[in-house]
């Protein structure tokens, strides 16, 4: 079965495959909450919240009946499922930096060739500040970023080296786009690698690597993204 | 036994000063000490120096006192959900620090445990690290070693985040009884529980103030002994 989705909604599709069930999952604000529409059949997992919860289960419906002391990461109301558990933000942050926290799923403004992510802050702009973005991605096991695979303007935003500040140095370990699936591996000297392991079934390999800033190793038997 | 129960304005006039540091946890909206913060906003009290996690939503909890230009420097992670914040942030009217959501737990636990320190990897290579100390784990000597910010990395490495402790705490509680005991609910738990060991004096604002005895010794949050003063507070109706 191949899937039909495009842009920001086949991103959302294929990153929902890395979820296995019962994993622990936190996905940042925007984009990466698409996954929730694309979890695959028989993937039931658990929605961490950094600022205290496991087992988040979507915001309230219009006229629904609501505790105000349940909110997301984004300060936004929210549902708890059966089974949920909320804690205080020193354990819920034990619980990321100490690896209890199975794939953690963000935006980027730009990632590099070494998996080092910047997304919190750009030079000369005001800056909203990193809230909890750094300490997952040095602790969850799994560092997935969600990204177009080019800025509105075309440029790449997995590059070579990145001039912007790092959120995580060297924490990414999947790059997921609407093109490519590129998976960081580390080297024989303990450096992550980008290598190209998935292209769209709508584009060629030329075609990801010419859109790509960082050198992408091509080592492997390119599966179709669709086809996950 | 005692009654630690008291009025916010009794509590504000003794025990707050214009110039203090002051711990407010809080999540964007929930678990804020709003009454507590609308009792020092109707003193001239200001010149604050703050430790929280944001500055909640314009014109509510923390954004009252930003706001009300009552805040003078700030520590804290993330200002994104309040733009009056980032406006004097960049005017130069509020002086800020930020620190990772995470690190700024530990840092007040440390303040609040008696811990002289934290060694956490988050920020490593980020300008997080700027003007910290660097620690890294040599496993062949079996001990850290200071390193500089371009020495390449070898071994296991971390920034060294120092304590950080307040005159006072706000702290927003679900229940609390008239000595002090403390239930935090649902995800207004959020800083609650780690700020309010980590300051000279802690005023706790309660939802419900219930008799000492009715609240379960194994489902107490935080323990009578760290609280000095109990007040009314107002439950949440909006997140």
């Amino acid at each position: 079965m191949s899937c039909d989705l495009t842009g920001k909604d086949l991103i959302a599709w294929r990153t929902a495959r890395f979820f296995k069930d019962g994993n622990v999952v936190n996905l940042g604000i925007g984009m990466p909450t698409k996954c929730l529409d694309y979890l695959p059949e028989g993937v039931d997992i658990w929605i961490d919240t950094e600022n205290g919860a496991v087992g988040l289960n979507g915001a309230p419906q219009p006229g629904e009946d609501f505790d105000p002391n349940v909110v997301d990461a984004g300060g936004r109301p929210s549902k708890l499922r059966v089974g949920s558990a909320c804690f205080d933000s020193f354990r819920s942050f034990g619980f990321i930096r100490g690896g209890h926290v199975d794939i953690t799923v963000l935006g980027a403004y730009e990632v590099d060739a070494r998996a080092c992510l910047a997304n919190w802050m750009i030079p000369g702009k005001a800056a909203a500040g990193m809230g909890g973005a750094m300490d997952l991605v040095t602790g969850s096991k799994t560092t997935i970023v969600m990204s177009t695979h080019t800025d509105k303007n075309g440029n790449p935003k997995l590059v070579h080296k990145t001039e912007l500040p790092w959120t995580g140095w060297r924490c990414v370990d999947y790059f997921v786009s609407e093109l490519a699936v590129i998976h960081f591996i580390k080297d024989e000297f303990g450096i992550p690698r980008p290598h190209l392991e998935e292209i769209s079934k709508n584009t060629t390999i030329n075609e990801v690597i010419q859109k790509t800033g960082a050198a992408l190793i091509v080592d492997r038997d390119i599966r179709i993204l669709e086809d996950a | 036994m005692r009654n630690k129960v008291t009025t916010i304005e009794k509590v504000i006039a003794e025990k707050c000063f214009t110039g203090m540091s002051v711990l407010l946890p809080g999540f964007v909206n929930v678990g804020v000490a709003e009454s507590l913060i609308d009792g020092l906003l109707a003193t001239d009290i200001t010149d604050l120096t703050v430790i929280s996690n944001n500055t909640s939503v314009p014109g509510r909890g923390i954004g009252k006192l930003v706001r009300a230009n009552r805040i003078r420097k700030i520590t804290c992670s993330h200002i994104g959900n309040n733009a009056e914040t980032c406006e004097k942030v960049v005017k130069g009217e509020i002086n800020i620090t930020f620190c990772p959501q995470g690190s700024l737990c530990e840092k007040v636990r440390a303040g609040g445990a008696g811990i002289g320190g934290i060694l956490t990897p988050t920020g490593v290579f980020t300008p997080m690290q700027d003007g910290k100390q660097l620690l890294e784990w040599d496993n062949e000597k079996g001990e850290f070693k200071f390193v500089k910010p371009d020495d390449p990395a070898v071994g296991p490495r971390y920034i060294l985040e120092l304590p950080l402790h307040a005159d006072v705490a706000f702290i927003h509680a679900w229940k609390a009884d008239t000595l002090g005991n403390v239930v935090y609910r649902r995800t207004s738990r959020n800083f609650n529980e780690v700020f309010a060991t980590a300051a000279d004096y802690v005023i706790v604002e309660a939802e419900h103030i219930v008799e000492v005895g009715e609240l379960d010794p194994d489902q107490i949050m935080t323990p009578h002994f760290i609280v000095d003063a109990v007040v009314q507070g107002k439950a949440l109706t909006e997140a």
